[in-house]
């Protein structure tokens, strides 16, 4: 990722675009726009190598409020599109912004595929467990018995965990957010446009239309520390309101059990302690759900490797470097020929 | 073969002018390698010719069987080679299989070479003949040589001590050594190609050479029966210049990285293995010093997606898929349609529908290119006739694409993919330069600013300060950019982008007439390639005295800009083609021209014969 001094310091406003905002009232797509439109002056962007590329949803109408470069495109080939364009041209920082239906529905494919191949780009998946734009139909992240409409009586397929999905995939980098803690989004934002290769964010995000309170279980302010754990690399993963709670790793590192931490509970010796390159360990805390345990928020997993975009600008160099910059009229007569007198 | 011209002096070898020969064998013998050096070799004795390769789909289908037949034909001759031949002159089947499949092909008369080693009753039963051909009256018609080619090539490599399975892989070459004798072929092209492939396998290389060797000699020393003789087929006149083979995927893979070179632009190459597209892919991953990128992506949306993302990002986006492929790539088409990105799209057809029959040969895309797209989707389609037209067209493509902002489809199919055919190498010197001017000036920008002469918006690069916009799937207002949902100004964008692509014709060349007048009884209308058999077929025609002109498309869309005016010039229209009936379709509805059909859907490529007869008949009707 090129880090560019712009000349003037940018402010949220030389980010947000003319158009008018057209998601529905209290939607969470407002606060990540604004988190964003926040966080990038402070990453010391320019607006004109930043991109934004989306697929189809509610969410992916994102590029258009965002006075960048930006492409809308189909439905869930947004990370194709943008791997293409990483390719074109790796100085621009890219950013895919998804959702669960575009993301994991449609589009699981190319995810995956974004995911093993480490392109370097930011793909922002805002995870509100339904299909908005079409109307309020279950999504592959509904909770199993969901009534929508295309399913009256209840969903009867089980739903897929984003985090787990990216680990499985073979992400570097994967974080979890929730739309209305903006504070931490930024954050998020920030380690993600750091990181070399695809940063896998989850963002828990409220449909206040067709889906209301699908995350209040794990968000709603009065429960929060109790059903949060935020975790950072080398803190022992503590929650509740006074960090009186902790994950003790037990089985042989097979399960992870809530302990209550100090007086009356464990020392906190036995509580563990995050490592985000401990894949394994990731493994554990993508996968923790209310209410046995706390949801995990933060960087889950950051362990960087080589950036596909980077590698395949290597190899070209290389083939350079070995035979010269090719010369079409050699290449025309490479081989057998014959001349015709 | 044709009848001899004349007695040679040189070694008593007939002269003749024009000779098919078709190498047919299991897939796992060899014939493609027998048949590709056999053309090396043939071409660097001056003849012109054309090739047929004809495989399989199963890569290793159970040996002996029929389905498991793979062949390989070449025409060669000492005057302009259009087609690789209606009929083999010389059958070389290399198992009872081979021949059951090839020989009705050959006319009575013809020579066959049979590899009697393998018929054995096992190999027999496995080809479903109940009694031995070799032993009954079934090939009386024809002059057969039956040689144990099996065992004499296992004697020939005996000294070398390989396996009897590596040792038996050399008959190919045994029987390619043979041929070389009785056509009069160098065989030092052959050999020196043998020693670079099989180089870290010495031995292999040397039993190869032996076997090649050791057919030769059998051809000088062994006593052969009446009929089967030797052969000479002089140079042909071709136009002076330096020449090579090349195939029609190769020409297709090459034109990209020159027409990449021409715009100034580096070329992204998305794509997704697909028979028979996926030579261009191997052929452009080669081209990385030609600033060329090549991505496989993980599916066909994905390779063009990658495609379009690039041409974005201000690099040529290009794609090579098959029918099934570009039926996925749809959207993705209409997209850079609606952002109107220039991409350039390689469409190698096969038989369809769905996976059809994907080694073989038919030019039913032709609506799926023009039209298959949802809402109103023109774009630009281009068709070679041609394996060295494939060269040109890749390169008209980019132009046309980064100078129109729109996607180019060039109509390719399996017969010239794999084909491989003498080619004058063009001098890349000598080739316009169309580079590509991104835009700049902030003043009074949005992204669908237009020129006013092409009708192209601008393309502005990502990067760039001061253009930053943004850019999708929706519906855009005419003089600003945004969304819209306006509906005259859906009306005002759909007519533009139709305009803008209608106006190509005015920047390409206006119909010509391959043969024959501009006007009179019969226009035969053909596309592709199909070019060889029917001009053959048309010259025959007009030999005889018919009425007949000949009318090869390249542009398909938007149509040249005189083909409506030059077809009303003819009181009948056949349009010869290999599917159920689509150019002549498209005819009909642009021009309200009374077009006819020519049929074949074979998975084959016309004969000449089916063409004349065709003609003669539609004459007559």
């Amino acid at each position: 990722m090129p880090l560019d001094t712009p000349a003037k310091k940018l402010t949220k406003k030389d980010f947000t675009s003319d158009q008018e905002v057209r998601w529905c009232p209290g939607c969470g797509d407002y606060a990540i726009l604004a988190a964003i439109q926040r966080a990038l002056p402070e990453m010391g962007v320019t607006r004109e190598k930043t991109v934004f590329v989306s697929g189809i949803g509610c969410s992916s109408r994102f590029p258009y409020y965002m006075n960048t470069y930006g492409f809308h495109t189909i439905h869930g080939r947004a990370p194709a599109l943008a791997t293409g364009l990483k390719l074109a041209n790796p100085e621009l920082d890219v950013w895919i912004i998804t959702g669960d239906g575009d993301g994991l529905s449609i589009g699981g494919n190319h995810l995956m595929h974004l995911l093993r191949r480490n392109v370097d780009v930011q793909l922002l998946l805002f995870n509100n467990r339904i299909y908005g734009l079409t109307k309020g139909q279950y999504s592959p992240t509904s909770i199993l018995g969901q009534r929508s409409p295309s399913t009256p009586m209840g969903s009867l397929d089980a739903p897929i965990q984003p985090a787990l999905f990216a680990l499985g995939a073979g992400a570097r980098f994967v974080a979890r957010g929730i739309d209305t803690v903006v504070k931490g989004l930024g954050d998020l934002f920030g380690e993600a446009r750091a990181h070399h290769g695809t940063s896998f964010v989850e963002i828990l995000q409220n449909c206040p239309v067709f889906n209301d309170g699908a995350w209040d279980g794990v968000t709603a302010r009065e429960i929060a520390s109790d059903t949060q754990l935020w975790v950072e690399h080398g803190k022992p993963l503590l929650f509740g309101k006074d960090k009186e709670k902790g994950l003790r790793i037990v089985d042989g590192g097979r399960r992870v059990e809530v302990v209550s931490v100090g007086k009356g509970g464990v020392p906190e010796s036995e509580v563990a302690v995050h490592d985000e390159t401990n894949r394994t360990l990731a493994f554990l805390l993508a996968q923790l759900q209310i209410p046995e345990h706390p949801m995990a928020f933060g960087v889950l997993y950051r362990d960087p490797m080589v950036a596909y975009d980077q590698a395949v600008v290597a190899q070209n160099e290389q083939a350079k470097a070995k035979h010269g910059d090719g010369d079409i009229n050699a290449l025309l007569r490479s081989g057998h020929t014959w001349t015709v007198e | 073969m044709d009848t001899p011209v004349s007695e040679s002096s040189n070694n008593n070898r007939e002269t003749l002018d024009s000779v098919v020969i078709r190498f047919a064998g299991d897939s796992g013998d060899g014939m493609q390698l027998a048949g590709t050096q056999f053309t090396q070799t043939t071409a660097l004795a001056g003849n012109d010719l054309a090739t047929f390769p004809d495989f399989p789909a199963e890569i290793r289908a159970p040996a002996g069987t029929t389905f498991g037949v793979s062949g390989f034909q070449i025409h060669f001759a000492s005057h302009d080679v259009l087609t690789p031949g209606d009929a083999p002159d010389v059958l070389v089947a290399m198992n009872p299989a081979a021949l059951k499949v090839n020989l009705s092909d050959v006319p009575k008369g013809g020579l066959i070479i049979i590899n009697e080693g393998a018929f054995s009753s096992a190999n027999l039963k496995k080809a479903g003949y109940t009694s031995n051909p070799l032993d009954d009256e079934s090939l009386a018609p024809y002059r057969v040589l039956k040689i144990d080619i099996s065992k004499l090539a296992l004697a020939a490599v005996e000294h070398l001590g390989l396996g009897s399975k590596a040792a038996l892989r050399t008959k190919n070459v045994w029987s390619l050594g043979l041929l070389y004798w009785m056509f009069d072929r160098d065989r030092s092209s052959t050999i020196r190609w043998l020693e670079a492939k099989f180089a870290n396998k010495p031995d292999i290389a040397a039993a190869n050479v032996a076997a090649l060797n050791a057919g030769h000699a059998y051809g000088e020393t062994a006593e052969l029966p009446q009929g089967v003789g030797t052969y000479k087929v002089p140079k042909a006149e071709l136009q002076p210049g330096e020449y090579r083979n090349i195939t029609g995927n190769e020409a297709l893979a090459w034109g990209l990285a020159a027409g990449g070179r021409l715009a100034g632009l580096p070329v992204l190459f998305g794509s997704y293995p697909i028979t028979p597209a996926s030579t261009v892919l191997h052929s452009l991953a080669k081209l990385k010093h030609f600033g060329v990128t090549t991505f496989q992506a993980e599916d066909e949306i994905a390779a063009i997606c990658s495609a379009v993302g690039a041409s974005f990002g201000g690099a040529l986006g290009a794609t090579a898929s098959s029918g099934p492929g570009i039926a996925l790539k749809g959207e993705a088409l209409g997209l850079a349609i609606m952002t109107e990105l220039p991409l350039v799209i390689f469409d190698i057809q096969r038989a369809g529908p769905s996976t059809g029959m994907p080694t073989k040969t038919e030019q039913s895309d032709l609506f799926q290119a023009v039209w298959g797209r949802n809402g109103d989707a023109p774009l630009c389609v281009l068709a070679p006739a041609t394996p060295g037209e494939c060269f040109h067209y890749a390169i008209e493509a980019c132009r046309i694409a980064t100078k129109y902002m729109t996607p180019v489809i060039v109509l390719s199919d399996g017969y010239i993919a794999n084909g491989a055919a003498p080619w004058r190498i063009p001098s890349f010197d000598d080739m316009a330069r169309f580079d590509v001017r991104f835009h700049s000036e902030t003043e009074g920008f949005h992204p669908y600013l237009r020129d006013e002469t092409t009708l192209a918006r601008v393309w502005p690069k990502p990067g760039t300060p001061g253009l930053e916009h943004r850019i999708g799937g929706l519906e855009k207002g005419y003089s600003s950019g945004n969304i819209s949902y306006d509906p005259d100004n859906h009306h005002k964008m759909t007519k533009v982008r139709e305009a803008k692509i209608l106006g190509i014709a005015n920047d390409m060349p206006e119909q010509a007439v391959e043969l024959g007048n501009d006007s009179g009884e019969l226009a035969v209308v053909s596309w592709g390639s199909t070019f060889g058999s029917v001009n053959q077929a048309v010259r025959r025609a007009r030999s005889e005295g018919l009425d007949v002109s000949h009318i090869h498309l390249r542009q398909m869309w938007p149509m040249p800009r005189n083909l409506g005016d030059l077809l009303r010039g003819f009181r009948k229209i056949l349009v010869p083609e290999l599917n159920n009936g689509q150019l002549y379709r498209v005819l009909r509805a642009e021009y309200l021209v009374p077009a006819q059909p020519l049929d074949k859907i074979a998975g084959m490529p016309f004969k000449v014969a089916e063409v004349l007869d065709g003609i003669r008949e539609h004459l007559q009707a």
